[in-house]
């Protein structure tokens, strides 16, 4: 932590950094929250450990940009993914960041418990890599930690075992508690659109009240317009008030992408984004 | 399920330049087809947003077919192989969430192809029919009734 500290201070000193956003501890608890950290003084409430559930890379797009300096990032290995896919997408440039990979001893699930194999963050079950890579500095030790059962994937298995009426009254039944808050994309790191499908009026794709019916095309074009670029941070599902299984699409869509294009969004910023780009040899045996 | 007086209704998004031009080329030709395909001619699958699909299972629809021009023959070069790709995802999505694919059909039909598709449109329109209608939307669609008597 005090080496967290110390680099963010440094790169605010040097004026590498115009801000860090991080995480601070929220007082009189061990929860934590985003901050930002624009002085050396604020630098020093940076932390980090297990309690660190939030992906920051949400930020990136939503702030103001300096006018000098970088923006600085703590990041996890999962939210450097996040970064990678905004620069993939040409949301950010490389040389407006400045990453502080953090290694990363998995996150919890619910902040008010201490971290265990039953308290572990759903993708932390799947994270394949908990050092970052390609950022510009890194600190911290990653411990190994033990992984529990994947819910969301058993889950998916389940449905899928499921007839396809049966699977609707399924979603029918979840997307009726939906209050379409948006907090799915306000908190979503890919949500940046200034202008979401969602909020046009002159045609209104989607119904703007909280309907079963409007709730059904929000959630199924919001799933869509992620598809293949979802980085499973299941930061949708967490700011979910309520608790609609939205990862169990976007897992669906990551598996779609992996089988047939054998493809991960956000693991090499060189890499051309998938649905924005296409092959001849695309499978074509579904087309008539 | 399966309805021997079921007529379905079936939405069909076309491309201006083949499959468009390929359905009036069957009937300059006078080929017979079952009337129960709706027809909305957009540019070029590319165009096709993936909402107009939900869309129309939303307003009744209890089938859908989407057809372009053949890969390598789009009016705009690459917009069929655009498409394409977001079909791989968007017909699995359909599937997940309780929309199969024996609802949601895709076809290459070209200009010169009016008899492929009256075939298709054929096709199409028996495989739905034996599936019985989409009952999920008009579950849901009937929260939104009117109630039947409305006294004025």
């Amino acid at each position: 932590m005090e080496a967290l500290q110390k680099i963010a201070k440094e790169a605010l000193a040097s004026k590498e950094a115009a801000f860090i956003i991080g995480y601070a501890r929220v007082p009189g608890s061990q929860k934590t929250r985003p901050f930002i950290a624009r002085d050396e003084a604020e630098a020093g409430q940076l932390v980090f450990d297990e309690y660190c559930q939030n992906n920051l890379a949400v930020y990136l797009t939503r702030i103001a940009r300096p006018k000098e300096g970088k923006m600085g990032i703590v990041a996890k290995s999962c939210d450097v993914r996040a970064i990678v896919a905004l620069l993939q997408e040409n949301q950010i440039k490389r040389n407006e960041v400045y990453i502080i990979g953090v290694n990363c001893s998995g996150v919890v699930e619910d902040p008010a418990q201490p971290l265990s194999k039953e308290n572990l963050a759903g993708k932390c079950n799947m994270c394949q890599a908990p050092q970052p890579a390609g950022t510009d500095t890194v600190v911290g030790e990653a411990k190994p930690y033990e992984r529990a059962d994947d819910k969301v994937g058993k889950l998916l298995a389940q449905l899928d075992s499921l007839s396809p009426q049966e699977r609707f009254a399924f979603w029918e039944a979840e997307f009726e508690k939906c209050v379409k808050c948006y907090a799915c994309r306000q908190a979503c790191p890919l949500c940046y659109c200034e202008q979401c499908i969602a909020d046009k009026s002159q045609p209104r794709w989607i119904e703007s009240s909280a309907s079963v019916r409007g709730n059904f095309a929000w959630n199924m074009i919001r799933a869509f317009h992620l598809a293949g670029r979802c980085i499973g941070c299941g930061e949708c599902s967490r700011a979910c008030p309520a608790d609609i299984p939205l990862m169990l699409l976007n897992r669906k869509m990551g598996m779609i992408a992996m089988k047939e294009f054998n493809y991960r969004h956000g693991s090499n910023m060189d890499d051309p984004t998938l649905v924005g780009s296409y092959n001849n040899s695309d499978r074509n045996d579904f087309i008539m | 399920m399966a309805n021997e007086n079921f007529e379905p209704k079936i939405t069909c998004f076309v491309c201006n330049w083949c499959t468009y031009t390929g359905a009036d080329l069957a009937g300059t030709s006078r080929l017979k087809q079952q009337p129960n395909a709706r027809l909305i001619r957009v540019p070029c699958t590319g165009r096709i947003d993936p909402v107009f699909l939900i869309k129309a299972f939303e307003t009744g629809a209890d089938g859908v077919l989407v057809s372009g021009c053949h890969p390598a023959d789009c009016h705009y070069n690459t917009g069929n192989y655009h498409a394409r790709r977001r079909w791989i995802f968007f017909r699995e999505l359909l599937n997940t969430v309780g929309i199969p694919e024996s609802r949601v059909h895709f076809s290459w039909v070209s200009a010169s192809e009016g008899k492929k598709w009256v075939d298709v449109v054929n096709g199409v329109i028996d495989k739905v029919r034996q599936e019985g209608p989409f009952e999920g939307y008009k579950k849901i669609n009937n929260e939104f009734a009117l109630p039947e008597e409305v006294e004025v």
